[in-house]
This record gives structure tokens, sequence and C-alpha cells, in this order.
């Protein structure tokens, strides 16, 4: 099996504040394959985004990063600036939940994208508007001559997340990383955009990591899923095993308390409690306090990591059983 | 038997500038455009659609919040006395409103246990020495714990702060409650909570909801009957679960193959839209939905289509506003 793309060992992010600090994320493990989509789901809190941003060297002064992140072998954290600003674009790039935020609000949708693919691509002038055509053209953006003297506020926000998809592609990146990319977008135009990021992925092979809380969307646009609670993957798997098969009880929760759009309605299983308090410290499963099948050594052990199939793997002490939810079990009762 | 409320034709326009500066050339935004529904007591109907679709309006409307330029809204049988009024004001304390935001709709300086006894101070229907003990019974009903009276805003999570919100609408006994995206704000496990707890609240006082959401499966669980909207009209109304098993207008088909399904399972339809929805200042002639239709004709660019009962009658009382829903070919045709 070729080296994989993308390998994180043990990274972990602190938040400094004051005295106190606060553990933001804490993966032992994980691995993107060249070419692979990777769904990452998780609630507000969860360490999805911040992860990513933390590979790139994106996040303020006051976290520090621990471990490692490479790229083809080359190591992410701790990298000098300038390496970074060589990697960023051109080998991941990212898009954002809000594109109209991330868009210079006085600058011409061309000429940002020219600059970009000056930036990753040396490309100037005539190439450049030429090349910054023929992606508005890949992202299916209609007469694209015309928008590119588009200002941002003159684009709708499908429009907006295009531009920004387009610019991603400029530095023609082996990852793109995608948090919550259709979030802010109504429901027409998320179904859009998720087509397009399938095509493009078809077309260009570039591995695709998609950040989400909404497992739905997750499901229909990736061939693996990684589910974080509080920091800590709680389960990976394939995303037919996960969704038909999850082990954890976390991720079992999430999957019920999501409303059927078939058959007859029933009542909604409510994990109780809210996600924990990221100063709060715990050496357990984080977890715990909400898990109906919690016992003593949940609250002091750390679940290991336990390998339950191909690809599939559950943070848990507990053992579940294939198809068995614990959500089910007498002792969820509310 | 009279509806709870009953809304017919109701139109909201807003004059809102074309260009910019002092003397642009104003224009009128028809955000409700002939909207009638009757809402029973103790039932749920939900309102879908897209943003910019007139679905707040409509909810404003029918709480007298603003005044409709055309049209009635009726509360049992009686007409809405005119936004303000002391008549107005009275009936409010049957008809309450829960916001989205649920910190923006709670001051953050006054304990959360003040907040809730304040519509009984406005509306002074008991004795002050009584505001607490209905405070008590109703945070208890939502699932809040006494001594979360004296708390501010800022030390409640997210789920609880929405429970607060849902209390004080409470306090005056309402018949009706507008809820309006009550849980997009909140996260994925914590929606299931809140999703319960309204449904509780139908079941044991008999509160009626106007339910406003974009997220359908939500709208699913909690709604008897649903009405879609499409830039101020609406294009499909009917009984809840037959609407999202068999959608008749395409703009509905459009939205719930839309809905991201967790496991793949049965192969549904896919209907997916181009372009976005076109300004509510410049609605298209005919039908609104044409210039984004797969299936339109000539007769959808110049004639609008009325609400109308799905021919060949369908269970649920369906009514579609479609030119072409009558046809036999029409299903399959995607």
């Amino acid at each position: 099996m070729a080296a994989p793309l993308l390998v994180l060992r043990n990274l972990t992010v602190d938040f400094h504040n004051g005295e106190r600090l606060s553990r933001a994320v804490d993966i032992a493990e994980f691995e993107i394959g060249a070419g692979e989509a990777v769904g990452v789901v998780g609630e507000s809190g969860s360490g999805k985004s911040v992860t990513w941003l933390a590979a790139l060297g994106l996040l303020p002064t006051r976290a520090s990063v621990g471990g490692s992140v490479r790229i083809d072998g080359q190591e992410l954290v701790g990298a000098p600036a300038a390496t970074l600003e060589r990697l960023r674009g051109k080998r991941i790039a990212m898009i954002f939940q809000d594109p109209s935020s991330c868009l210079n609000p006085v600058h011409r949708i061309g000429w940002q994208l020219s600059e970009a693919l000056g930036l990753h691509r040396g490309l100037e002038s005539a190439a450049a508007q030429a090349e910054a055509l023929r992606l508005l053209d890949q992202v299916g953006i209609a007469d694209a001559r015309r928008r590119l003297s588009d200002y941002p506020h003159q684009l709708s926000g499908g429009l907006n997340q295009r531009v920004m998809i387009a610019m991603a592609l400029a530095g023609q990146p082996d990852l793109l990383v995608a948090d919550e990319p259709t979030t802010a977008l109504d429901a027409t135009i998320q179904a859009q955009i998720l087509v397009l990021l399938r095509t493009i992925r078809r077309d260009t092979g570039m591995a695709l990591v998609l950040i989400s809380h909404d497992l739905g969307v997750v499901a229909e646009n990736v061939d693996r899923v990684a589910v974080m609670y509080a920091g800590r993957l709680v389960e990976e798997a394939m995303g037919a095993d996960l969704f038909g098969a999850a082990r954890h009880p976390y991720t079992q929760g999430l999957l019920a308390a999501l409303p059927a759009l078939t058959g007859p309605r029933q009542r909604l299983t409510a994990i109780p409690g809210t996600v924990p308090d990221p100063w709060s410290v715990s050496s357990g499963c984080r977890f715990a306090p909400r898990c109906p099948v919690a016992e003593p050594r949940c609250a002091q052990q750390p679940p290991p990591s336990r390998r339950i199939g191909l690809l599939h793997r559950a943070a848990c002490h507990l053992a579940v059983e294939a198809g068995r939810s614990v959500w089910a079990m007498p002792q969820a009762a509310e | 038997m009279t509806a709870l409320l009953k809304a017919v034709d109701l139109c909201r326009d807003y004059r809102v500038h074309t260009g910019r500066g002092l003397f642009a050339a104003k224009a009128i935004l028809r955000a409700v455009d002939g909207v009638s529904f009757e809402i029973e007591a103790g039932r749920t109907l939900g309102l879908v659609g897209e943003s910019g679709c007139g679905k707040s309006t409509t909810g404003k409307l029918a709480l007298g919040l603003i005044a409709p330029t055309s049209g009635s809204v009726r509360y049992r049988g009686v007409a809405m006395p005119p936004t303000g009024s002391p008549p107005w004001r009275e009936l409010r304390r049957k008809m309450q409103m829960v916001y989205q935001d649920p910190l923006g709709a709670l001051d953050r300086r006054l304990p959360v246990g003040v907040q809730i006894m304040e519509p009984l101070v406005i509306h002074g229907t008991l004795l002050p020495n009584e505001h607490r003990e209905r405070a008590a019974a109703v945070m208890e009903a939502v699932g809040l714990l006494p001594h979360q009276f004296d708390r501010y805003p800022h030390e409640l999570s997210g789920g609880q702060r929405q429970r607060v919100v849902l209390a004080r609408a409470l306090m005056t006994e309402p018949n009706l409650l507008v809820c309006d995206e009550p849980i997009s704000a909140l996260d994925v496990s914590i929606q299931a909570q809140v999703v319960n707890l309204l449904l509780d609240l139908q079941d044991r006082l008999g509160i009626a909801y106007l339910f406003i959401s974009h997220d359908l499966r939500v709208v699913r669980q909690v709604s008897h009957d649903v009405a879609v909207m499409y830039l101020g009209r609406i294009v499909e109304q009917g009984e809840a679960e037959s609407l999202f098993a068999e959608p008749a207008h395409p703009y509905t088909r459009a939205l719930v193959s839309a809905i991201p399904v967790t496991g793949g399972g049965s192969r549904r339809e896919r209907l997916l839209l181009q372009g976005d929805p076109p300004s509510p200042v410049d609605v298209p002639t005919g039908c609104a939905f044409h210039p984004r239709c797969p299936f339109e004709v000539a007769q959808c660019r110049s004639e609008r289509p009325k609400l109308e009962p799905l021919p060949g009658g369908h269970p649920g009382g369906r009514r579609v506003a479609c030119h072409r829903v009558g046809e036999p070919a029409f299903r399959v045709a995607a």
C-alpha cells in the first residue's frame, strides 16, 4: 500500500488563558490517503476545525501545538513560516464556512484569483487572467468573463463559495480542507456545492477533508468518516460501517438524534447533558458524563482505541456489539 | 369549529431602494404575497423555505407584530386588533414568539429568573407574590433546575438558554407559539432535546405551534401540516408525512431531494436545481419558480398558478401551485 498523503501523530493543541490550560485537540493517530475523501463530524467545540487550523499553522500564538503532522514526509508542526507558506495553498488548501468574510470586499473577483495564481503558480497578467477564467468555469460559474470584474457583494452566497473553491484550486492542492463549506447556504445551493466538490475530486484526484456537523452531508460525500468529541477521535470507519454499524455510544447517539425522513415518526433519542466545558480536566473518557452505559472506570482511565474491523476503530472501554444501540438499552431511559 | 388562527390572503410590502443615495429609485418588495393558512388548537403548522422566502415575515404577521399590507388574521374568529393597541396587547398574552438566537433574545445583565417572570409583570395577570411560584413551575416544565433561577444567560449552555426563552414564552399560558428557527443555533445532540421538549409541551398543554424552519427533517418531526414557501408564496401545503414522502411541486421535490441522508438504502429522486433564488424585488412573471424549474413551459412564464387541491384527490388535503402537476407524465419526468 502506498504511503499515506498526510499523517497525524499525537497531535495536541492547548489554549492558554492566564494560568489555565485547556486541551482542545488530542489525536493519537490519523491518516489520509492520496485522493481520499474523509469526513470529520463533531459538535461545536469538538476540535474538528482547530485540528486543521493547527496543521496549517493558522492558530494564534496563545495556542501551543504539539506532536506531528506530515504531508509526504514533510513536517508541518513547528515548521518555519517560509516553509508553511510554500505548502499552504499549494499542497493543502482550506475553505471556510462563510465565503463572504473570506473574500476581500474591496477587490474584484478576478484580481483576487490572479493574486492567488501569482502566489502559488507564478502566473502573471494575461496568463493569470486566462487561468482565472478557466477556474471560474471549472467551478460552474456561468458568464465567467463578466464575473471576473464583479465584487464579492455582487455575488450570492453560493457563487461566493464557488469563487472560494476556485481560489483554493488555484494552487492545484493535493488536499482540500473544507470547513463547513455549505453550512451558511440554502438547501438547494448546498446540494449544488456538494455536487461540485464531487466533480472536482473526480477530475483532479485531490484528497478532501470535509468538516461538518451534519451527518447527512458527510455520509453522502466521503469514503471514510471520523467522529470527534471534545477534542478526541471517538470513532473512525468507512461511511457504510459508521452509519450502519456505529459502535461508539456517542456516534450511536448522534445518529439516533437525527429525525427520520421516512416511516412513522418516533420520539427522538436525545443525548442528555451538554458538551463538556473545554476548561474542565478529566482523565477518563470525555463522553462518560453523558453516556448511558458508563462504568466507574470510564471516568478514570482514558479509553483505548480498539480495532473493530477493517479501518474501523472506536475509543470506548466497552465492546458494544454490532447492530446494538446503547441508547435502546434500559439504562438509557430518560 | 373555528380555527385557533386563520390567515387569509396575507400580503406585506416593503419599500426598498434599488440604487444608492437619497434619491435612488424606490421599488416595492413584496415579502409575503397572498398567504393563507389555518392553525387548529394543539396542532403544528411547519413553514419551510429558503432564506428570503418570507417565512419569518409570515410569522410576524401571524402575531400582528407587523401589520399586513392587505389580508387578515383572525384569532378564534376575531379579527386581529391594530398592532400596539390595548386589545392587541391583551391578545398577545395568548400568542408568544420564540426566536432562533437565545442569547440575543435574553438580557445579559439580568438573571434568567427575572427575565422569565417579566411577562407577568408586563401583563399584570398574577399577584406579584405568585410570580416566583409560577416561574418555578414553568422552569420545571421545560427542564430547568431551581438553582438556575439566579444564573445569568452567559452561565448557561445554548440548550439551557433556549429552555429559558421557552419558559418565558410559556409564563402567560399561551395557546400559540410562533417558533422562528428555534433550534437552528443548537448542536445536533441538543436539538433533539429541544424538539422532544416542544412535543411534550404540546401534549401536556395543548399549545399550537407555527414552526418556522429551513431544516426539513425537524419540520417533519414536529409538524402535523407543512406549508412550503418560495418567494413570498405558498407553493405546496399538506399533511407532513405524505408531503415528504410524495412531494408534488418541483420546488418541494428539489428541497426533499437535497436533504442529505445517512446510509444509502433506497435510491431517492435527485432533482438538482440550477442557479440561485431570484431577488424578491424582481420576482419573475408567472410562476416565480419557472427560471429554476426543470419542467417549465410557456404557460409557466405568463400565468401565475393558483394553490389548488391536487388533481385526482390526495390524502392529507394536499394543495399545490403548479400548472403541470396534473399531467400524468409529470411525476416520472425527472
